[in-house]
C-alpha cells in the first residue's frame, strides 16, 4: 500500500516544487517591475504593453524576457482570431473595432444564448447581458449556453460563466434584472449595440425606444415554433427626426398586436434550432456592423458608417420550400411615436415610468364566461367517474392533438379547439348537424364534460355547444373542469405529464 | 386608410370581367386560419365596379372565402387588418406600394406574416 502511494506523493512534491519556484520568479519579476516604475522618473508614457521591458531581464538571466510586444493585439489574440481576422469583413481594423465594442444582449434565453457565445467567441471589448430569469429545464434544449448543473441559477451569471470558459478575454457585466423603463436607459447607455433577445412585445418596444433615445443601432429578432423573424432597426441611429435615421420598431410596428394573437415558446412551442438559428444571426449582424464602424464617439453616441442598403427583415421558415426570405422594408415613419420629429418621446419621460409598456401591449386575461354552476373541480370530476362507473358522459379534450397525444385522461375525447372555430355546414333545415364525435346512441341526459390545458378555451368550448343545442333545453349537463389538465395533474394524478 | 368592407359580395355575374392569378401566402402562424394550408392559389376578377382590384378586395375575398377558421378577429379588426400582421407584395412592404390601395397585378405574390415575439 504505501510503496503504491510513494511514486504519485514524490511526483506531487516534485510538482510543487516547480511552481512555488516558477511563481517566485514570477513574484520577483513583479517587484523589479514595480521597483522600475516607482524609481523611474524618466518614463511617463510607460503603457501596460510595455511592463516586460528589458531592463529587469539583467535581473533574471535564467528567464529572458520576451523582446518588446509591438503589435496592437496581444499575442494570444492573433491566435485566437487569427481565422476571422483573414477575412475583408474583418481585417485587424475591423478586430480592434470588435475589441472596442460594448455589446448590450436583452434576453439571455433562446436567442441570448448563441448570440453571446458567437459573440464572445469573436473578441467584443464588453458583453452585457441582462435578464431577470432563472434557468428551467424547459430551456435547456434551446438556451445552450445554461446547463443542467445550472438549473435554479440566475440566467445571466449561468451566461456569462459559458461565455468566460469560451474567452476569458472578454469584460462581462451580468445585470440580473429585466429591462424597465426606469433602469433601461442607465444600462443601455454603456454600451454601443443592443441586441434584442426578449420574448414579449411590451419589452420589444421599450428596447426600441431605449435605443431611439440613446441614438444605438438595434439588432432585432424573434422564433416562434419553425419561423423566425430578424432585422435591424435604428441603425445609423440619427437624432429623432433626421431623415438620415432608419426605421425603429415602431415604424415598422406601430400598434402592437392584441393580446390574444400574442403566443409565446411556452404555449405555441419552439425548435431548439430555430431560435438558434435567429440568435446566431443576431450576432452575425452585430459583428458586421462593429466591424464596419460603430464605435464610441466619446459623448456616448454611437455612430455608422453610412449604408445604401434599404432597410430588410429577413424571414425564416424552417419547413419551407425557401427557408430564407428578405423582404424590403420601410424608412422612418413621419409620424412614429418614437423617432420622427413630432415625437415627444423623452429620456426623462421614460425615466419618470410614465409609459406604461404593458397597458400598450395590452394584457390578456383569463377567460370567464361560464357561469359557477357550469363548472366543476378536477377532484369533483374525479369523484362523478368513482361513484357511477356506468353512468353514460363523454369527456372532450379540447387541447391539440400533440398535446392530447403526449398524455390524457382515460376514455377523453381529443376534438381540438381549432375544429371549433371551423364553419359549420348548414343543414337544409337550418339545423346543425350532430358531431361526428358525439356517440349516436348517447341519451338526451348524459353529461358532457370539457377539459382544455388550463381552463380558458374548455369555457368557450362550453359555451359553443350549448349555442349548438347539445345541452336539450337543460336535459343535459354541459360544463368544464375548472383548471384543466394542469388541475388535474396537481389533483388527482400527479404523474401526468403536463406540456 | 380605407377600411375594409367584409360583407360577402355574389362573385358569380362578373363573369366577362378576365381573372387574374395570384399566389397568396400566410406564414408566422397565420397559416392556421386558412387550414393550416401556406400556399394559395386564387384566380379573381381584375375589376371591380370598374375599378382594378385592390388589396382591401383581396383581403376581404380571404375572409369571406379562403379562410375556415371563424375567428375574423385574428385577421380582420376594426376594419383593418388586425396590427401584428405584415403584408409583403412581391417580397416588398405593402407601405411601399400603397398599402390596401394597391391595384392587384397578375402574377403578384402577396405573403401576409404574422410577427413573432418569443425568443
Amino acid at each position: 500500500m504505501e510503496s503504491t502511494n510513494a511514486a504519485p506523493d514524490s511526483a506531487r512534491v516534485e510538482q510543487l516544487k516547480a511552481q512555488i519556484a516558477r511563481t517566485e520568479n514570477e513574484l520577483r519579476e513583479l517587484r523589479a517591475q514595480l521597483h522600475e516604475l516607482e524609481s523611474s522618473s524618466s518614463s511617463s508614457s510607460t503603457t501596460q504593453e510595455n511592463h516586460q521591458s528589458h531592463h529587469h531581464a539583467v535581473e533574471t538571466p535564467v528567464n529572458p524576457a520576451p523582446p518588446q510586444w509591438k503589435w496592437p493585439l496581444k499575442e494570444e489574440e492573433y491566435i485566437r482570431y487569427g481565422r476571422q481576422l483573414i477575412l475583408p469583413t474583418v481585417g485587424i481594423e475591423g478586430q480592434l473595432r470588435l475589441k472596442s465594442a460594448a455589446v448590450l444582449l436583452v434576453g439571455a434565453g433562446g436567442l441570448g444564448c448563441p448570440a453571446a457565445a458567437y459573440l464572445a467567441g469573436a473578441g467584443v471589448g464588453t458583453l452585457g447581458v441582462a435578464d431577470g430569469d432563472t434557468v428551467e429545464v424547459s430551456n435547456l434544449h434551446r438556451q445552450i449556453a445554461h446547463s443542467t448543473a445550472r438549473v435554479g441559477a440566475c440566467k445571466v451569471d449561468s451566461l456569462v460563466a459559458y461565455c468566460r470558459a469560451l474567452n476569458p478575454g472578454v469584460t462581462y457585466v451580468a445585470h440580473g434584472e429585466h429591462l424597465t423603463p426606469r433602469n433601461a436607459a442607465a444600462i443601455v447607455a454603456r454600451y454601443d449595440l443592443v441586441l434584442d433577445c426578449t420574448d414579449h412585445p411590451t419589452s420589444r418596444y421599450l428596447v426600441s425606444d431605449v435605443c431611439v433615445l440613446l441614438r444605438k443601432p438595434l439588432v432585432s429578432a424573434s422564433a416562434l415554433r419553425t419561423d423566425g423573424q430578424l432585422i435591424v432597426l435604428n441603425s445609423p441611429p440619427a437624432p429623432q427626426g433626421s431623415p438620415a435615421g432608419r426605421p425603429c420598431y415602431r415604424c415598422i410596428f406601430p400598434k402592437p398586436p392584441p393580446a390574444a394573437s400574442v403566443v409565446s415558446c411556452g404555449e405555441g412551442g419552439i425548435l431548439g434550432p430555430v431560435v438558434g438559428v435567429m440568435g446566431v444571426l443576431q450576432a452575425l449582424e452585430a459583428i458586421k456592423l462593429i466591424a464596419a464602424g460603430v464605435g464610441s464617439c466619446g459623448d456616448g453616441s454611437t455612430t455608422v458608417k453610412e449604408s445604401s442598403s434599404t432597410p430588410s427583415l429577413l424571414l425564416f421558415s424552417a419547413t419551407s420550400a425557401t427557408p430564407f426570405r428578405s423582404i424590403r422594408m420601410r424608412g422612418r415613419r413621419p409620424k412614429c411615436f418614437a423617432c420622427s420629429a413630432d415625437s415627444t418621446l423623452t429620456l426623462e419621460e421614460l425615466k419618470s415610468g410614465s409609459l406604461d409598456y404593458v397597458q400598450f401591449c395590452g394584457v390578456n386575461t383569463p377567460v370567464n364566461v361560464l357561469r359557477p354552476e357550469e363548472r366543476i373541480s378536477a377532484t369533483h370530476y374525479n369523484t362523478i367517474l368513482a361513484e357511477r362507473p356506468g353512468k353514460q358522459s363523454v369527456l372532450l379534450d379540447v387541447r391539440e392533438k400533440e398535446h392530447f397525444d403526449i398524455a390524457s385522461i382515460p376514455g377523453a375525447i381529443n376534438v381540438p379547439f381549432s375544429t371549433f372555430q371551423a364553419r359549420n355546414k348548414a343543414t337544409a333545415n337550418g339545423e346543425e348537424p350532430r358531431p361526428e364525435w358525439l356517440p349516436e346512441n348517447m341519451s338526451d341526459d348524459a353529461a358532457i364534460y370539457v377539459v382544455c390545458r388550463v381552463g380558458n378555451d374548455s369555457q368557450l368550448v362550453t359555451q359553443k355547444l350549448k349555442e349548438m343545442g347539445l345541452d336539450k333545453n337543460g336535459t343535459r349537463f354541459i360544463g368544464d373542469i375548472q383548471g384543466g389538465m394542469r388541475a388535474w395533474k396537481k389533483e388527482i394524478d400527479q404523474t401526468m405529464p403536463f406540456t | 386608410m380605407a377600411s375594409i368592407d367584409t360583407t360577402p359580395r355574389k362573385a358569380a355575374d362578373d363573369s366577362d370581367i378576365p381573372n387574374i392569378s395570384i399566389q397568396v401566402e400566410f406564414s408566422g402562424g397565420l397559416e392556421m386560419l386558412f387550414s393550416s394550408q401556406r400556399r394559395h392559389s386564387l384566380s379573381l376578377p381584375a375589376t371591380e365596379q370598374g375599378t382594378p382590384i385592390t388589396i382591401a378586395s383581396l383581403i376581404n375575398h380571404l375572409c369571406n372565402h379562403t379562410m375556415k377558421d371563424t375567428r375574423k378577429e385574428l385577421f380582420i379588426l376594426d376594419d383593418h387588418l388586425r396590427p401584428g400582421i405584415l403584408v409583403l407584395i412581391n417580397d416588398a412592404d405593402w407601405e411601399l406600394e400603397g398599402e390596401e390601395a394597391y391595384e392587384l397585378q397578375n402574377g403578384d405574390n402577396i405573403l401576409f406574416v404574422s410577427t413573432l415575439h418569443g425568443g
